[in-house]
């Protein structure tokens, strides 16, 4: 197992999903002699886990069980420790592309958080791109560099320990492209471009408000950037459903039923509306919205330097 | 090879000069459809600036604008440049200077888009190339919204050296981007319907030719038989003929299509250009030889024509086999779809060749048809989504989000594949998997209530 590449057995030292239903996952390190309790009973890590496929069905002590995944950048995501508040993969997607992100891209980031994006930059550059991310919080800066020996991607990536304020990314002119998520990103403008590349490359900057967003579009528009464009992506999810919807008695005798507009013969099982007649509802299966969506993560400015 | 005449956005010109500069570098057209390098120009608007505060005295009597339509046409003929068209509306606007300054901001801007004609030469790209598809050629990729591929790109978790199963008719704007991701490592199979796979979005981002060597493709209806293990190459290439033809006319056509899309597009490359050349070479060369082919009496033409026939059928022949047997190691590392067909039955017999604990993705501008697979077993996390794209103006004091936004993007179905149970043989599963989920009781009684 490693980030950036798949394996096919779980191994000893790998970090593995362990699914346990709808939205309900945690991360863990698979090591001999190991349980890891779960709420369908005990898991033996020797041998309920090593040897066995990636997506295998592992029945836990109490008869309940759970699938085991092979773990990917959008998975740690929804299951990495919080040391920050983290990038979700629907805003991470359009980072990458936008920020026109392939293997062998050099890319620069700050701050490093809690490396949900780090994760997935990571895979989109291996194998012969770098991550150089940096992060000011001395704790959280070692502890990304932890979990990125432990995820098999360390020589894909340096963690440096300073401002990026102050002091910049630590290198110049080699990055395909910069990220920003920090909370004046305006003032590492300057920084960013000097990073980049001299024949140019992209810089992305992320910011909760608008006030940020305008600072760091003027700062961009100050040392040159072009193609400046602030975005928001927002992520719809939807719930399947049948539906069974009451017909209402209009006081008509039985047989007028059947002109109620209802198509009775249509009863195929391709989601088509059923009606039925007897129980007076009619069926069918519907993309039900969330009743509560994230409607705001934070905006996101694109721009070229050339 | 006389240069090559570019049309776009109504405007048209020789791409010569273009060689040798940057990408990123904007040009100006001149009289002659000569492309010259913009100098950066220092806005002259250092001039005392004159502005109104509201509009309560702003009368729209048609006459703010001195110039006549002949003048402004007059001036154009002149081959003047279209800066000093600008500035000349200006003056002869009665109106301007009572104008607010962001007003006043706005009609320079709407004129400058106008008169000045500047075009930039960026460098293709997943982002360029599906945002330009989206913008100019929607029905070609199924509506999918360039923040809906990106969505696809990473639920699915494409990077090098995976094995991906591509499934799409979006002209190979999917492939491609799927190929930029993989960088040239690892391997993709795609399958295809009709007569061959359509490629002609793929072309535009201009892969080096290593790309295309861990590229396979395989004809959607030998899906079955490969499943049933009745597939054998014996029954395959004896339509050939005709089967060449179609592709090669279906691919033909689209890029021709896609000649003139990129010719109103703002980046032909050099790359993408001699690729059609190319095509079109190669179409003219077998157009001849079908002349040849009807008249019969050039028996040597002939000859050779059937033994080039016979060594390409032989190599797809083997390029066939090799497909189906990277396929039927079932070890497939995800799974794209994004087509015009239904997915149900796409998405139920190509997952058997994806490997366990492995992404997949399938794309369908309807809801309705996503949600149907819904139900389905031998996948779990399954996730019906979609995503909003809202654009911002950001100016001093005048923020706000851009006043249209796309509609729709379509819809993504996503998921991550499982080890089957003993117990349900493969036949009996896929059944299963095919019936629509019973309606559940208590979905009812829920539902009533939301």
């Amino acid at each position: 197992m490693s980030f950036v590449e798949y394996g096919d057995t779980i191994k000893d030292g790998d970090t593995a999903i362990v699914f346990l239903g709808h939205e309900s996952m945690f991360p863990v390190k698979v090591q001999h002699g190991t349980v890891t309790q779960t709420k369908y009973g005990v898991i033996r890590h020797s041998t309920d886990l090593i040897g066995k496929k990636y997506g295998s069905k592992v029945t836990c002590s109490k008869g309940g069980w759970v699938f085991i995944l092979h773990p990917t950048p959008e998975l740690w995501t929804m299951n990495l420790p919080h040391r920050t508040q983290i990038l979700y993969s629907t805003d991470i997607s359009i980072i990458t592309m936008m920020l026109e992100l392939k293997p062998g891209s050099i890319v620069c980031e700050s701050g490093t958080g809690s490396g949900s994006l780090s994760h997935a930059l990571i895979r989109t550059v291996a194998p012969t791109g770098h991550l150089y991310t940096v992060e000011f919080h001395q704790q959280r800066a070692e502890k990304a560099r932890e979990e990125f020996r432990e995820h098999g991607v360390e020589h894909l990536v340096t963690v440096t320990n300073q401002d990026v304020c102050k002091n910049g990314f630590g290198v110049s002119n080699i990055a395909d492209a910069v990220f920003l998520d920090i909370p004046s990103p305006w003032e590492a403008i300057g920084h960013a471009k000097s990073a980049l590349k001299a024949e140019g490359g992209r810089i992305c900057s992320f910011s909760p408000c608008i006030e940020q967003v305008q600072r760091t579009c003027l700062a961009m528009e100050e040392y040159g950037f072009t193609e400046i464009n602030t975005l928001e992506i927002l992520l719809r999810v939807y719930n399947v459903r049948t539906i069974s919807l009451q017909i209402p008695d209009l006081g008509k005798a039985a047989e007028d039923n059947s002109s109620t507009g209802f198509d009775s013969r249509n009863t195929s099982n391709q989601g088509s509306p059923c009606a039925n007649l007897q129980q007076g509802t009619v069926q069918f299966k519907s993309g039900v919205p969330l009743r509560e969506m994230v409607g705001h993560t934070g905006y996101l400015t694109f721009a070229t330097k050339s | 090879m006389p240069p090559r005449k570019i049309i776009f956005e109504k405007q048209w010109f020789y791409l010569d000069n273009a060689i040798g500069h940057i990408y990123g570098t904007t040009f100006e057209v001149t009289s002659g459809g000569n492309l010259q390098p913009k100098q950066e120009v220092e806005e002259t608007t250092a001039e005392t600036k004159e502005a109104g505060t509201d509009n309560r005295n702003i009368v729209d009597d048609g006459k703010s604008q001195k110039l006549t339509h002949d003048d402004i046409k007059a001036l154009k003929d002149k081959g003047i440049k279209g800066q000093e068209i600008v500035q000349q509306l200006i003056e002869n606007s009665t109106t301007f200077r009572d104008k607010t300054e962001f007003a006043q901001d706005k009609y320079i801007k709407k004129k400058k888009k106008k008169y000045e004609a500047v075009i930039t030469i960026v460098k293709p790209s997943t982002r360029i190339l599906s945002t330009m598809y989206y913008a100019r050629e929607p029905g070609k990729i199924n509506h999918l919204r360039y923040d809906t591929l990106a969505q696809m790109l990473t639920l699915g978790n494409i990077r090098a050296g995976n094995k991906m199963i591509v499934m799409e008719t979006c002209a190979g704007l999917v492939l491609g981007a799927v190929m930029e991701r993989m960088g040239g490592y690892g391997s993709i199979i795609q399958m295809y319907p009709g007569g061959g796979p359509v490629r002609a979005a793929t072309s535009c981002f201009g892969f080096p030719k290593l790309f295309f060597d861990n590229l396979h493709e395989f004809p959607l209806s030998k899906v079955d038989s490969l499943l049933s293990g009745t597939f054998s190459t014996e029954t395959l290439p004896s339509e050939p003929e005709d089967n060449v033809l179609v592709e090669e006319e279906s691919n033909g056509s689209t890029d021709e299509k896609q000649t003139s899309l990129q010719e109103t597009e703002e980046e032909p490359t050099t790359e993408a250009a001699m690729e059609i050349n190319q095509t079109e070479e190669q179409e003219t060369m077998d157009v001849n030889a079908e002349d040849v082919e009807f008249k019969e009496n050039k028996e040597k033409g002939y000859k050779e024509n059937i033994r080039e026939k016979q060594r390409k059928q032989w190599e797809r022949r083997k390029k066939l086999i090799e497909t189906a047997a990277l396929l039927r190691e079932k070890n497939a590392d995800g799974l794209i779809v994004a087509s015009k067909f239904h997915p149900t039955p796409l998405l139920l017999s190509l997952l058997e060749f994806v490997a366990p604990s492995r992404p997949f993705v399938v794309y369908c501008q309807y809801k309705e048809v996503n949600r149907v697979y819904y139900s389905a077993v031998g996948v779990i996390n399954l996730k019906l989504s979609e995503t909003w794209l809202r654009n911002y103006q950001v100016l001093p004091d005048r923020s706000h989000p851009k006043l249209t936004m796309s509609g729709g993007g379509g819809y993504l179905l996503s998921g991550i594949t499982v080890v089957l149970d003993k117990g349900n043989s493969d036949s009996s599963n896929l059944e299963a998997l095919k019936m629509e989920e019973p309606s559940s009781k208590r979905c009812k009684v829920q539902d009533l209530h939301c």
